[in-house]
């Protein structure tokens, strides 16, 4: 297990028709037969509305890359969930737009070429989940 | 419950040392009906890295070598289970009966759609508390804006995204950009839809024009006692919102009754007034 190789996390979408099925399939087929380890997770947005720790875990890593949907979705539906994901080491492979092929090449790849929209503010100083005031 | 309540299984297939791995055809299936079932799933193959063990239920298959014992194993919290020989139809029912065993939350119940702030653009400005009639929206102690109770969103519908002047609001599940966390360029900003005040949409106020729509159908009502006709009045109404916004006509047609709708949006208006104040 090398300590260089980013972490994999693969969003199956399953709520949802916004990604072609055949993209998925192909990308979660060539995952498994990779030989390598990575979570797969049924749908990211439940679990960021669930707030699921799990989240934190995922996020926690030394470097992610995930394979879901657009980039900002996927930086702010993290920091929604209290996991904000650090940009300098997430790299967020877009089933949406991307090609299976680019999907599956980025995963397999060992570098990471991070790509989360940086913008005024990061997601660790967004306002925190549960932290309503009542209002 | 609410979902944030909900507690969880999580599923490790193991298939690292002391275990022989899945033919490629049976890993797919099991892995794909898995995800299917809503299970979130770590695969353990012989290089990259899977994230920590937590202190939630697990459960934990593999095609163990012979002499060693799943149940010697397993824990309180973590049992193991040897899928030698099974079906991908028989590893998802074992995982689903543990999941009933361990009252884990049963996936499936509820479509995810629920609206992601980008922080990146919000400025604020409190126009989707003061909009939303369900409760979603809240703010916290500083009074910034927060997604407080996505469950109360309303499937399918995008209406409070078209009522931001950023373009601050994403629905990752919804059909195009940038509200489904597509880039935002410049010229989504200037496209009137994204700016609108939804109001203007029907010619005014959309609670005062709904009010005014069902008032004419109840007194309707009243003189002609054809509950149809009142029905279809408030659709018509509601037709030319619903195609403009795109919001689903279900959404607009299970709307409170026009006092309630006057009720909550005072609610929702002085909620976000007070987390305005609290800014200052």
């Amino acid at each position: 297990m090398s300590s260089e190789s980013p972490g994999i996390l693969y969003c199956h979408c399953t709520y949802a028709q916004v990604i072609d099925p055949a993209v998925k399939a192909a990308v979660l087929r060539k995952l498994c037969d990779s030989g390598q380890s990575f979570e797969a997770v049924a749908d990211l947005c439940e679990m960021a509305a669930r707030q699921d720790p799990a989240l934190k875990r995922l996020a926690g890593g030394e470097t992610v890359k995930i394979a879901a949907c657009f980039p900002r979705a996927v930086k702010w539906l993290f920091a929604s969930a209290g996991a904000p994901l650090d940009p300098a080491r997430t790299e967020v492979l877009n089933m949406r737009d991307r090609p299976e092929a680019d999907v599956s090449a980025r995963l397999a790849a060992p570098d990471l070429q991070p790509n989360l929209p940086t913008g005024k503010t990061t997601a660790a100083d967004a306002p925190k989940p549960g932290a309503s005031s009542g209002h | 419950m609410a979902l944030r309540d909900q507690s969880y299984l999580r599923v490790v297939l193991y298939e690292g040392n002391d275990a022989e791995p899945l033919a490629s055809e049976s890993r797919f299936d099991a892995v794909s009906r898995l995800l299917n079932q809503g299970f979130a799933l770590t695969r353990v193959g012989v290089g990259g890295r899977t994230a920590p063990a937590d202190d939630r239920p697990a459960l934990v298959l593999g095609q163990f070598r012979a002499g060693l014992e799943p149940n010697a194993l397993s824990t309180e919290n973590v049992r193991v289970k040897n899928i030698s020989g099974l079906t991908g139809e028989q590893i998802a029912g074992a995982v689903e009966s543990r999941r009933v065993e361990q009252k884990a939350v049963q996936h499936g119940g509820w479509k995810p759609w629920f609206p992601v702030i980008d922080y990146d653009r919000c400025t604020n400005c409190m126009q989707c508390l003061s909009f939303c009639l369900f409760g979603v929206y809240g703010a916290d102690r500083e009074g910034h804006i927060l997604v407080q109770s996505q469950d109360n969103c309303k499937t399918n519908c995008p209406a409070c995204s078209r009522v931001c002047p950023e373009a601050a609001i994403m629905f990752p599940k919804y059909k195009a950009g940038p509200i489904n966390g597509d880039e935002v360029k410049d010229s989504d900003l200037q496209r009137e839809k994204m700016k609108v005040d939804i109001s203007a949409l029907l010619g005014g106020d959309i609670y005062s024009m709904l009010r005014v729509r069902s008032e004419r159908a109840q007194s309707r009502f009243s003189k002609e006692r054809d509950s149809d006709k009142a029905l279809t009045e408030r659709q018509k109404c509601l037709t030319k919102l619903a195609a403009a916004g795109d919001i689903p006509p279900e959404v607009l047609m299970s709307l409170p009754s026009p006092e309630e709708i006057m009720r909550r949006a005072e609610e929702a208006k002085a909620k976000a007034q007070a987390a305005l104040a609290a800014q200052k």
